[in-house]
């Protein structure tokens, strides 16, 4: 599903160049679980930026789904990221003075899809989230956990066939970490390709396939 | 996104923020505001100029002596002219068929005196006609009687403050008047003129133009206030002055005709002119909103990069945040511009309270050019602070908190 070839991301500061990722090549199938570890700085929050179209590399030919998306412009890429790719964040990027059924309806609003649809599929997320109940609610009248369930029903209302999870669990407490983590594993089951970028070695050990990111370098780790 | 979803989008932001809201649209209707009670004012003083005019009547036309020799140029007031302008010319007039009533006009200045008290006074020479002709109106007593203008009578007509000096609140009705070395009888006073830019007519005696003529010692008349039978006929009682004078002058063209008309159009292009000015000076305002409006969304758009980011993530094109940031723009500008319709309106009607006679409502082109001038503030001033959002780095937003 994912082929990176030859993947390269420099940034300037200042004077010097920093090699964020250098020569990275990885291939993904779909239905996949990967995590990637490695030290703050190593590259790998960079890399989930290049998977989900965030950033643009500046070398290397990077294919999702067949189609090489370095060559695309802005619009398409965004069009892509759209349909087929849902970010969960560290810090849930939910809007502040939306409530959480908008939030979940964002891409939908974004997307332009029909309101009466729209509902529809706000409320079935909303179920299988468990989160009927604080529908109505704003970001700031829910727990950690509760936003960070949002921002999953957000992620995934789209139907996405990719799940990026940059540091999940980073803001939440042990209880409502393992939460969120196991929602995230219950949609990987279900056939969501799920690549989740943590520096915890436990939440590593999870997945089926592990990445280390160590200078801009990838490493797979063999179980 | 469809454009319901695009405009509740941008009024939850614009909810969201009420401080900034606020000043924005208060910024912009105060512009708004300010061109409609600016031109209301400029059409205020049109309407009211064009009302003095029209109140002489549209149907009039003035016939100097004397000839303009440069066309467009100002008809000499005193013009020195090879003959004069005689009441056989003026009675000759009125045998030309589009002409109904004809005014020779006497003027000059004698001491009036009555009961021992005496002033100076203008002193006008005219006839019966004058009275329908400037729509005069009577207190007490009569106008001028009719009868051959050539035999006037010793009978005047007294304005009102002219009266009050002379007979000192006492009824001048049927009393005798000192004009230089004549008597006249007082048969009429003038009423209230109204609302005419020609207030000295309080100040006037009026006597059958022979008796002025005799009194001044002079066959020249000053003027001739001609009426045509119709505003559509003008144009032929202008001809037929011309026509009739040059007849009786051996040929020479040597009077000076003028319509209400052209004066009416002339005042109106001057003070339509002065509307727009003041009209323009009120857009000045617009734009510093316009200006207070881009400001604001910079700050916006620094404020809520995390939020922009977050959209670009979930799939919302450079265009997309474009569009949106413009919306709030849009509506901001949109709001307050009715906001400042309202405020331009209250505004009006308090300065009518003030000045009853006046009316300051804003010509009807001012509302939706200030309406239009400022949504097309509003988007234009919005862009920048919409391109800046929408050439956001997502992962550079997304890294803001």
């Amino acid at each position: 599903m994912l082929e990176l070839a030859g993947i390269g991301r420099d940034f300037e500061v200042g004077e010097q160049t920093v090699h964020a990722l250098r020569d990275v090549e990885l291939n993904v199938a779909a239905g996949e679980y990967l995590s990637i570890m490695g030290p703050s700085g190593s590259g790998k929050s960079t890399l989930l930026n290049v998977i989900g179209l965030l950033d643009r590399p500046t070398r290397g030919r990077y294919c999702l789904d067949g189609t090489d998306v370095t060559v695309l412009d802005g619009a398409a890429r965004a069009e892509l990221r759209r349909d087929k790719v849902g970010f969960v964040f560290q810090f849930f990027h939910l809007v502040p003075r939306l409530t959480a059924a908008e939030n979940v309806g964002l891409p939908l609003v974004l997307a332009g899809v029909e309101p009466d649809e729209r509902r529809v599929r706000v409320a079935r997320a909303l179920e299988r989230l468990d989160l009927v109940s604080r529908a109505s609610h704003r970001p700031d009248q829910l727990s950690g956990g509760q936003r960070q369930r949002v921002a999953i029903a957000r992620a995934t209302i789209m139907e996405p066939r990719l799940l990026l999870a940059d540091e999940p669990t980073g803001n939440l407490d042990r209880h409502s970490g393992h939460e969120v983590l196991e929602l995230i594993e219950a949609l990987h089951a279900s056939g969501l390709t799920l690549l989740v970028v943590t520096h915890d070695p436990e939440i590593g050990r999870r997945a089926g396939r592990r990445i280390h990111v160590v200078d801009g370098r990838v490493e797979e780790q063999v179980p | 996104m469809t454009l319901a979803d695009r405009l509740h989008f941008a009024w939850d932001a614009l909810h969201g923020f009420r401080m900034r809201t606020a000043l924005m649209l208060l910024a912009m209707a105060i512009g708004v505001a300010s061109v409609v009670l600016l031109t209301g004012l400029g059409e205020a003083a049109r309407r009211y100029v064009m009302g003095e005019f029209s109140s002489l009547g549209t149907d009039l036309l003035v016939v100097l002596p004397g000839r303009s020799e440069t066309v467009g140029g100002p008809p000499p007031l005193l013009g020195v002219t090879p003959r004069d302008l005689t009441l056989e010319d003026a009675l000759a007039l009125l045998r030309h068929p589009a002409i109904k009533r004809v005014a020779p006009l006497v003027i000059g200045s004698v001491p009036v005196s009555a009961a021992g008290r005496e002033r100076e006074s203008t002193v006008v020479g005219t006839t019966a006609d004058f009275e329908p002709i400037r729509r005069i109106e009577i207190a007490t007593g009569r106008f001028l009687p009719a009868g051959d203008p050539r035999r006037g009578r010793p009978l005047c007509v007294l304005g009102r403050t002219i009266e009050a000096e002379l007979f000192g609140g006492a009824s001048a009705l049927g009393e005798t008047l000192r004009l230089g070395d004549r008597r006249c009888r007082v048969i009429g006073v003038l009423g209230s003129t109204g609302r005419s830019l020609d207030v000295q007519l309080d100040e006037l005696v009026l006597v059958p133009v022979s008796t002025a003529q005799a009194l001044f010692d002079t066959p020249a008349l000053f003027r001739v206030l001609v009426q045509a039978r119709d505003r559509t006929l003008l144009e032929r009682a202008r001809e037929g002055i011309l026509a009739t004078v040059r007849a009786r002058h051996d040929g020479e063209d040597d009077v000076t005709v003028i319509t209400q008309d052209a004066m009416l159009a002339t005042f109106d292009r001057i003070l339509g002119t002065l509307t727009l000015a003041v009209g323009g000076i009120g857009a000045i305002s617009l734009v510093v909103a316009g200006i207070l409006i881009m400001n604001v969304m910079l700050v916006a758009v620094s404020q809520r990069t995390a939020e922009i980011g977050l959209l670009m993530a979930l799939g919302a094109p450079p265009r997309q945040v474009l569009g949106l940031f413009l919306t709030e723009a849009g509506l901001l500008a949109l709001g307050g511009a009715l906001l400042g319709l309202a405020i331009g309106a209250l505004g009006a009607a308090l300065l009518g309270a003030f000045y009853p006679d006046l009316d300051f409502s804003a010509p009807a082109w001012a509302a939706p050019a200030a309406l239009l001038l400022a949504l097309g503030m509003g988007l234009l001033f919005g862009a920048l602070p919409a391109r800046h959002a929408a050439r956001l780095d997502p992962v550079a937003a997304l890294a803001r908190r």
